[in-house]
């Protein structure tokens, strides 16, 4: 890999933060009212038009937009991310507070996914019977066509009410994870497994499996030490498209399950239309979109010999 | 484990083996009692065109059917022991130890993500054989032992980064390692180059010699079993058509499929093809015209670092081609034969030189003129299988090119291509079809159609016939002689098969590493060879272990 890769990639990264931070600071703009009015336009506050108009200029929502926009970029920059009209504390103190809950729901969401995805692709190329084997299968079909807000009210019901095996009130820092969690695993693990299922199906017709057994190598172990590589590989990529996906079930997850994360503060920004506390969302997510997806692409050489080196040798 | 068998007692007794496959409802057998024997230390080839049974045999032998695939009957027995019905974990105890595999296709025969180390070091691994140092210092030896050089470099690289040649070393290190008593190789060397080919079956044949190994070949190449082979098993549609010692099947053939094999393999009928070559050449068409003239063809490309002179694909490469004749390009993989067809066809612009088709400069034309241009020369591709359109019927893909050049009404069309479908000798009820209800003969005459529609005055042949069965191949040969008298064709025929070439060609030039390294009319290229090159591939040619006839 050379450096000028290195380089180019990290350039397209930065292309995309760029655009979406524009197209999002354009849509925010054009919605119509605005964070300022829907707080201070309040009857029982009782401020005048004039007070009303102070605040704006207080808030520079008054200025043209190309200043703002310019004025809001520079401010990303230094990483200052404005100040929330709402809550009136600054965009990133808000951050802070809600990130921690998000990152963890959105970690232990994604590995449960991965192991999911790679439980029910080897079960199903491992099990004995044709049966058992399109039972499996179907499973990712059955995941993805669930929608996320039913599936967490059905846990809650099931697992809370009927079985009251986790509590609903107070639950303990790890009880509180542990439906939400699934609720954002199933449906991401759903497509990880049937693109894994097909990449096993596809390198298991490969003849270097048939060489393996030649060798004496027993199921098993050709399934572990040959296919488990080779039909991984192309899925790191679905993994990190997926990641989005993560993101937007994060959102629908936490109100399901009243978590206070990123999900539960841009519910109530749409809400006030909170237009700082959006926009560094916006870019925040991006900006974590972009990085996974750079990760996946720069770990892909480190990961496929045959990405490392370009000329083979001949004889 | 080493070899250790009653004298008398085969290595490999297979009697009365019957194989069918199971699909759904559908049951298909596809071989039918077959027997036959492999005594200590022999060669015996399975001979047979696809279709025949032979790989599901060999299959069956060391346990690795598909899963459709069922033993009806029959039994297979490995030193006297039946082995036919074991279920998967009895085999694992024996394959690699005491039946190993060479495979078929190098290229994807070896885990692309793991080392070639790690994939000759789990054979031993796998049957407690060593670990650690010892282990390590065992597939440097078995590296060593099948002349890789730089064992120490090569078990630490991956597969892609080994030629074909070199893949298949490994393979057979892989085969060899714990000494087997029965190597299987299925068409060991059918992807290779003639002169690797050549290599490879040398050294399965001096490694056999000095571990006493049995081998059974598998091939459809009549030339390499007579070659390689003690004795030949020769199967059709499943069933044993003969068996006997390689040398009197050879002589004397009973069956009338064998005798038929062995005429139209080309490396076998050589007397016969001196005739043709010979004959043409002299009777030649009067007309003395040149109809592809490439004069000084260079063609290079960009490397993929800066700065680095460009590379050479193809380095001041000249030949004239008469018209009414047919001129073989040969040369193995990377001799920048496909470069130089791909810029006489026009789909690629040469970094310099001259190409004149039929008195056309082709540096001349470029957008429309270059469109209708490609009227005069058509191509025909190697694999029948991948260059027809799945969706269309055979009818609509022959009319194609005719909807693409001029204004034919429909009738006219309907009947052109009627015509030249029953030129190429396929029935009228084949047009309806879809080429996947096709054999791979009957597509590869599709593909002349589809070439031949537009009355073109040179047809490309790239490797036209390389992925058929020798009889098909001798039939689809057969073929492109007849059109060629009765249309007056130019051939440019492009292959790495220097028997075929002899069949076919009147001129040839021989390609290496983008250089012309010899050329001339066949006859004398064949009994004169200008370098050692061109002497190293006609000696690479199965089937010269006979000379009788060679």
């Amino acid at each position: 890999m050379t450096s000028r890769y290195l380089f180019n990639r990290i350039g397209q990264a930065l292309l995309v933060l760029w655009a979406a931070f524009t197209v999002s600071f354009v849509l925010l703009q054009a919605m119509p009212g605005d964070a300022i009015l829907i707080k201070f336009q309040n009857p029982d506050l009782g401020l005048t038009p004039q007070q009303i108009a102070e605040i704006r200029a207080a808030y520079a929502a008054d200025s043209p937009l190309w200043l703002q926009y310019v004025q809001t970029i520079g401010n990303f920059l230094s990483g200052n991310f404005g100040y929330s009209v709402q809550a009136g504390v600054p965009v990133s103190a808000s951050l802070a507070a809600h990130l921690p809950v998000t990152l963890k729901l959105a970690a232990i969401g994604f590995l449960t996914a991965a192991i999911l995805a790679v439980a029910i692709a080897f079960l199903s190329s491992l099990a004995p019977f044709a049966w058992l084997r399109s039972a499996i299968q179907s499973v990712p079909s059955l995941f993805i066509s669930i929608p996320t807000f039913w599936l967490g009210i059905m846990l809650i019901q099931i697992f809370s009410f009927r079985l009251k095996l986790v509590p609903v009130i107070n639950p303990g820092p790890w009880q509180e994870f542990i439906l939400p969690v699934a609720t954002l695993a199933v449906p991401i693990s759903a497509p990880l497994a049937q693109v894994l299922v097909r990449n096993i199906d596809a390198v298991l017709t490969q003849p270097f499996i048939t060489v393996a057994r030649a060798k004496g190598a027993t199921q098993g172990r050709v399934l572990w030490r040959h296919v488990a590589k080779n039909a991984l590989l192309p899925t790191l990529t679905i993994a990190g498209v997926l990641f989005g996906e993560l993101i937007a079930g994060a959102v629908v997850t936490e109100t399901v399950f009243g978590l206070n994360g990123i999900g539960g503060l841009t519910e109530r920004a749409v809400g006030t239309q909170d237009v700082a506390v959006l926009q560094a969302i916006v870019v925040l997510s991006a900006a974590a979109f972009v990085a996974i997806n750079l990760i996946v692409d720069l770990l892909y050489p480190v990961l496929d010999p045959r990405l490392r080196t370009r000329s083979g040798a001949t004889a | 484990m080493t070899f250790s068998a009653d004298q008398g007692t085969p290595v490999l007794e297979v009697s009365d083996l019957k194989i069918s496959y199971h699909g759904g409802e559908r049951y298909h057998p596809v071989v039918h009692g077959v027997s036959f024997r492999v005594e200590p230390g022999e060669v015996v080839a399975l001979v047979g065109e696809s279709g025949s049974g032979k790989t599901t045999t060999a299959q069956s032998v060391i346990g690795l059917l598909p899963a459709n695939g069922h033993v009806d009957r029959g039994t297979i027995r490995l030193n006297g022991t039946d082995i036919s019905r074991w279920s998967d974990r009895q085999f694992d105890t024996i394959r690699g130890a005491r039946i190993s595999l060479v495979p078929q296709d190098p290229g994807s025969s070896l885990n692309p993500v793991k080392t070639i180390g790690a994939q000759v070091g789990e054979i031993l691994e796998i049957h407690g054989e060593a670990r650690g140092k010892e282990l390590e210092r065992r597939v440097l030896a078995l590296l060593e032992c099948v002349g890789l050089p730089d064992p120490e470099l090569r078990a630490r690289q991956y597969p892609h980064e080994l030629s074909g040649g070199m893949r298949q070393r490994v393979l057979i290190a892989i085969a060899i390692a714990l000494k087997p008593e029965l190597i299987i190789a299925d068409e060991p060397t059918s992807a290779l180059d003639v002169t690797v080919q050549k290599r490879i079956l040398d050294l399965i044949d001096e490694l056999r010699a000095e571990y006493g190994t049995a081998v059974l070949l598998v091939t459809h190449d009549l030339g390499v079993a007579v070659d390689r082979a003690d004795r030949l098993v020769v199967l059709q549609g499943g069933r044993v058509q003969e068996e006997g010692r390689a040398s009197e099947v050879l002589a004397a053939p009973r069956s009338p499929y064998t005798r038929q094999l062995i005429a139209d393999a080309p490396s076998l009928s050589r007397s016969a093809a001196w005739v043709t070559a010979t004959a043409r050449s002299s009777t030649g068409t009067a007309a003395t015209d040149d109809v592809v003239v490439v004069e000084q063809l260079v063609q290079e490309f960009p490397r993929p670092t800066r700065g680095e002179a460009p590379f050479s694909a193809v380095d001041h490469v000249s030949f004239r081609v008469r018209r009414g004749t047919t001129h073989a390009i040969v040369g193995e993989s990377g001799s920048g034969k496909t470069t130089t067809v791909r810029a006489v066809v026009g789909f690629q612009k040469p970094t310099s030189g001259k190409i004149e088709i039929d008195g056309t400069d082709l540096s001349t034309l470029g957008g429309e003129t270059l469109r209708q241009f490609r009227r005069k020369i058509q191509l025909v591709y190697q694999n029948p299988y991948a260059s027809l359109d799945p969706r269309q019927t055979i009818f609509e893909i022959v009319e194609e090119p005719l909807l693409n050049f001029g204004n034919l009404s429909r009738l006219e069309r309907r009947e052109k291509t009627l015509a030249i479908l029953s030129r190429v000798g396929l029935p009228e009820a084949l047009a309806t079809r879809r080429a996947h209800a096709l054999s791979g003969g009957q597509r590869q005459r599709v593909a002349i159609a589809r070439a031949l529609v537009l009355d073109p005055q040179v047809v490309v042949l790239d490797e036209a016939v390389s992925a058929l069965d020798v009889t098909v191949q001798a039939r689809i040969l057969d073929l492109l002689d007849e059109l060629q008298q009765d249309l007056g064709l130019t051939y440019l025929f492009v292959s790495h098969d220097l028997a075929v070439v002899r069949q076919i060609a009147d001129t040839v030039s021989v390609l290496r590493g983008g250089r012309l390294v010899d050329e001339g009319p066949v006859a004398q290229v064949f009994d004169h060879p200008g370098s050692d090159y061109t002497r190293e591939l006609i000696s690479a040619i199965p089937g010269r272990k006979h000379p009788a006839f060679a």
